[in-house]
Parts: structure tokens; sequence; C-alpha cells
């Protein structure tokens, strides 16, 4: 049959993915962050350290006007590269939009600049990641422990952290027992 | 006192000092409650160190402006200058009624007026995300549903969407219908009891009585469907643990009839109170602009007058089926919230109504045999089964790898679970974006240049649960 539609131009195909504008936008801006393929099909990019803040200012005037997550994972011995992502979570509500921002850091003291000056929410967040992954975010008012005592030692969700026959640590242990 | 108690002034462990003996510290104790001698050991105790509130003078300006809740809009009353002398540091909990748990506040106070605000947290942090990356994703909802325990359905959902998304399974249509029951019920009891704590912290006692007796009929519902009151574990990845109770018909329709009924009453004692008004209206109030920095979602964010609710925007577990409106406020401050809230309840019992009428029949689990065990039956009569049984839920299942995160409305806002599978039966990392946690952090923001009896008005009203700050 000769006027059978063609659909296969219709279908989304996975080399050259359609990126919404304001995704596309700051791709376009920033020469040296990948947009990173999702399993799921969600919008995940990745930005390199020094860049971040500049990235998250042209986020947020952007479009990706709310800031949602700021986490971390550790990929202790599981892939080349840097051993921590930095996990920030940007939303925009005017393009309905879910923006997952990646930022690989590496080293003894990893360290990330912080982007509490974009996005102050992140104040919080920044001080979760350091008091449990131990990165460092250059820049931050404030940078204290928040869930765990302060002379806490060691860094819990780091995966070379013992689960398990930990020492109680808590302050005075040894006289009010 | 003895000469050989030692009472160690630093802070760090001293390993010279033996521990003191029991009648010792019996000692130190008597001493303590005497107040004879300073109690030095019982204040370091206490002490967070670098995380508690720095006097005015030695706090940075970042500190002094991000406690102040001035950095995205600079909305202080008053001129710095005019009473740097006359403030006091005072501090409120974490042992409080009105903290909603273990939240402590350090306040800033000139006279009655709140200055400056530190939340100190992490009293009730017991490494949930930790512990969920040593449970398989079968145990998961077991873990994340006592984060938020008065929401407990809205955790398991979100892990088990999340985990649904990396396994790439299709639930049957039964399935999504009783998660939509289940958890739109779920934001019923949490608002009410949301409205109960708010009016008891506001004065109104019989409140919490009133809501309390609301929510009992659907915590019956949820005890005679899960077993369990709270801390349910129904909801799993593959769809739920079992099928609606006999009779559940009957139980949702008096659920929908009768806590409509409540609400009027709570809408006669309150809308209109001039107590009531005098202490919410224009207390507490929040800007969008506020709310997108410091990430606060759900009803503090709708109340600020923005039209986002993540059941209408991005749509899960089939919520987009049912027909329900997004109540709005316009001002942002605890009487909105307050509106907004009685508001989401009824429209959670129409949707409500329309599941139980269009329930569908058939499988309440996923007929994949990935992740659904056989059924009781094949086990006595397969041995195959009771293999596949036995290592189910033993090994768990293998997810493949990858990472997602799964973003639900939860009656606090914005649920996030960001699962990272390495293509094990474990989660290599869970997250879990709570929404209390970035309502504890923009307290400073409400409170600041407010008077510190509206401060408990102001917390009951971002309805903050502590397991969920600190998880």
């Amino acid at each position: 049959m000769t006027d059978e539609l063609d659909v296969s131009e219709h279908l989304p195909t996975t080399e050259d993915p359609v990126l919404p504008p304001p995704l596309a936008a700051l791709a376009e801006a920033f020469a040296d962050a990948t947009i990173e393929d999702s399993a799921t099909g969600q919008h995940v990019i990745r930005v390199p350290a020094a860049h971040l803040v500049e990235f998250a200012q042209a986020a947020r005037d952007g479009g990706f006007e709310m800031f949602v997550d700021l986490t971390a994972v550790d990929y202790y011995r599981q892939r080349p590269g840097p051993r921590f992502d930095v996990v920030i979570v940007l939303v925009s509500l005017r393009h309905n939009l879910r923006l997952r921002v990646l930022v690989g850091v590496d080293g003894d003291v990893p360290a990330a600049p912080s982007i509490t000056g974009v996005y102050m929410g992140a104040n919080f967040y920044e001080r979760e990641v350091f008091d449990l992954f131990g990165i460092d975010f250059t820049g931050h008012p404030d940078l204290t422990r928040i869930m765990l005592p302060d002379d806490w030692e060691g860094h819990p969700l780091r995966k070379d952290h013992p689960v398990g026959s930990v020492p109680i640590q808590f302050r005075d242990t040894h006289k009010v027992q | 006192m003895s000469e050989d108690v030692t009472i160690d002034e630093g802070t760090g462990v001293d390993e010279s000092v033996s521990p003191p003996s029991a009648s010792e510290r019996r000692q130190l104790h008597d001493m303590w409650a005497a107040g004879t001698e300073e109690p030095a050991w019982v204040v370091d105790s206490t002490s967070e160190g670098a995380q508690l509130m720095l006097p005015r003078d030695q706090a940075s300006p970042g500190e002094v402006a991000e406690e102040g809740g001035t950095l995205v809009t600079d909305d202080r009353l008053y001129d710095d200058e005019q009473y740097e002398e006359e403030t006091t540091i005072l501090n409120m909990g974490p042992q409080h009624p009105s903290t909603h748990g273990v939240l402590r506040l350090q306040l800033e106070l000139e006279g009655e007026i709140v200055r400056r605000v530190k939340p100190v947290i992490g009293y009730l942090h017991t490494g949930m995300e930790k512990t969920g990356e040593t449970l398989t994703f079968l145990q998961g909802p077991t873990n994340v549903t006592r984060m938020d325990y008065l929401a407990p359905f809205h955790n398991e959902l979100c892990f088990s969407l999340a985990t649904e998304a990396l396994l790439g399974v299709d639930l049957p249509p039964r399935a999504v219908a009783i998660r939509v029951l289940m958890t739109e019920l779920n934001r019923v009891s949490s608002h009410l009891m949301w409205v109960a704590t708010q009016g008891m912290d506001l004065g109104a006692v019989s409140m919490m009585i009133y809501g309390i007796r609301e929510r009992e009929l659907l915590q019956a519902f949820f005890e005679k469907t899960t077993g369990l009151r709270m801390n349910h574990n129904y909801i799993r990845p593959g769809g739920v643990a079992a099928d609606l109770p006999d009779g559940w018909e009957e139980d949702v329709a008096g659920i929908i009839e009768k806590t409509p009924k409540g609400l009027d009453d709570y809408h006669d004692l309150l809308t209109h109170n001039p107590i009531f008004l005098g202490r919410t209206q224009g207390v507490g109030v929040i800007t969008p602009e506020e709310c997108f920095a410091y990430g606060i979602t759900g009803p503090p964010l709708r109340a600020a007058g923005v039209d986002w609710d993540l059941r209408k925007s991005q749509p899960y577990s089939g919520i987009e089926e049912y027909d329900f409106d997004v109540p709005l406020g316009e001002n942002g401050d605890v009487y909105d919230r307050y509106l907004v809230r009685m508001e989401e309840m009824r429209q959670s019992l129409r949707i409500v109504a329309q599941v139980a009428e269009s329930m569908p029949a058939g499988d309440y689990r996923t007929e994949d045999l990935k992740v659904t065990p056989p059924p009781r039956k094949r086990i006595d009569e397969s041995m195959e089964a009771l293999i596949h049984h036995f290592k189910i839920f033993t090994e768990g299942f293998k997810v493949p790898a990858g990472e997602h995160y799964q973003a639900i409305e939860g009656p606090r806002g914005e649920l996030g679970h960001y699962v990272v599978s390495v293509g094990e039966a474990k989660p290599w990392r869970l997250h879990c974006r709570t929404p209390s946690f970035a309502a504890v952090q923009a307290l400073p923001v409400l409170m600041a240049d407010q008077l510190i009896a509206d401060s408990v008005a102001i917390i009951a009203s971002m309805d903050p649960v502590l397991g969920d700050v600190d998880r």
C-alpha cells in the first residue's frame, strides 16, 4: 500500500532525544555539561564542580525556580572516576519540568562549591551531606553537623563506614552511663 | 563531694578517667538535683557545640541573615541597631509539647518578639537511609513507613513506585486503585491529626479530641485492612500486601458520610472564631519566592497562592483518572494554610468516593513472578513454588541498575525517594526527600519578627513530623 503512514519519523529516537527548551538552552550554554541517559526517562545533566554555581544561577534564571533536593551517593568501588556524586533536584513550575543535576567529586576530603548563594534552601541539605558523607561545601555560611552530635567521628553514609560494632560516641558516656 | 569524683570540664573523651561507679553517679545526680554546686557536666552534655546559635556579636553576617529569615526577601520590620543590647537567647525544646516531637529551637528574643531562630535537629536521627541500604527492596517499605509516621502509606507508595520504575513491572488496575484509596484516606487522617494539634496549640483543647475522634474512623479502617494502626507495610513493590477486607464498601461509605460532618463542626468552631482569626490571620506569612527558594511544597505553597500539586502536574499511580480540585490560598499565612488543608480533606474524600465506586475487580498484586511470591495453595503442591517463595523472602529480587527519583504529593508536600540500584537485591542508596525537613529549615523565615506566642501556631501550621525531618 502506498498511502500507508510512515510512523517512524514520529517516534522518539534514542540517539536524538528531544530536550525541552529550558534544558536544551542550559546544555547549550554549558559546553562541559553532559546530558545523561536515565533508565526511567528522567532529565539528568552532569555538571563539573567548577561550574556548578554558574550553572545553578543559569538554571534558576532559565526557569528552574524551585530547589527541591540535594543529596549525595557514594559509588565506592563501583565505578571508575569520581567516588561521590552530589545530586541536586530542581523543578520548574512554569515548564512543569524536573531536572536532576549530578556533580562528581573525589578525594579524601571531597569538596564541591556551595549553591546556597543561588538557592537558599540548599543550606540544611548541604549540612546534611557534609555531616553524613563528609563532602565539604566551599562557601557555605555555616557548615556544621546537623544530624549527628558535634563531636561525632566519621561520616556514616559512606560505604566504607562499618555498620554495627561501632562504639557509642555520644559525649560524656564514660561519665553518665 | 568526695575527692575521687572527677568532673571533666573539657569536651574531649579523656581515656585516663575511669567510668564512675554507681555510688559516684548517684552522688553526682544528688548534687545536680539539690543544685548546691554548679553541675558543669549536665550543661556540657546538653550542648550541641557549633550547631547552636551564637550571640549576635560572634555570629557571621551570613548566619544572622539566615537565622533572621531575611535571605530571600528582607521583610524585617525593625532596625538592627535599635535593640542589639536587649536580646535574650531562649531555648525551646527538644522536650516541648508544641514542637511536635523532638525539635529544638533557639530563639533570640527582644521582649516578646522573636528576632532570630535556629532550629537544631537530629535528636530522632536513626540512620534510616543507611538502614535502607541493608534491607532488600521487598523489606524497604517496612523501613520507610516509619519515617513520616502520620503518612505511612505515602512513604510506602513512593518507595514502591521508585522500585517499580526501575523494575519495569506493570500493576493490575485493582492494585493501583487500592493504593489511591489508601493514600487519599491517609491524607485525610494526617490532616485530621494536624487540625487537632493546630487547635490545641492555639488553646482550643477540644479540637484535639474532635480531630482524634474523626481520625479514629480512618485508623480503624487501616487496622482492619492492614492489621496495624501505623507502620502498615501494606503497599509493597508489585502491588499491595493483601486485598481489601470484606465489608470495606460499608466502612468507606461510613467514612465518607461521617468525616465531612466532623469537618463542618470544625468550621463552626474555628473558621469564624474571633480568637482563632486573631491568632492566625497575618501570622507566619511566607511568599511564593521564599517557598521556591526553600523548597516549601504542599499546602504551605498552595496557601501562598501557587497552583502546584503533583497529583495534577506530574501525576502518578493513576491519580489523574479522578476528579478533584486543588484549593488555593492568597496570603500564605497560618489561616490560609488552615483553609487549604480543610478543603483538601474534602477533595480527598471526593477521590475516595470515586475510587470506591469504580473499584476494578482482579488481582491486587502484579502477576510478574519475579516480584510476586506464588499463592499459598501452590506451595503445598509444588516444590518449585516453595523454593520460589523462599528465595523471594530471603534473597529478594534483583532490581536492574539505574537510579530513579520518584516524587509524590504527600500530605506535607513533595515526598521524593531517590533510589540507586546497582543490579542487586538491595538498593545501593536510598535517599528520602522529606517535606518536613524543608519546612523546619524555613522556620526562621516564618517566625522572625513575630510574637513568641505565635511561634507555636507557626510550627503547627507547617505540620512537621520529626521522624520525617531526622530520618
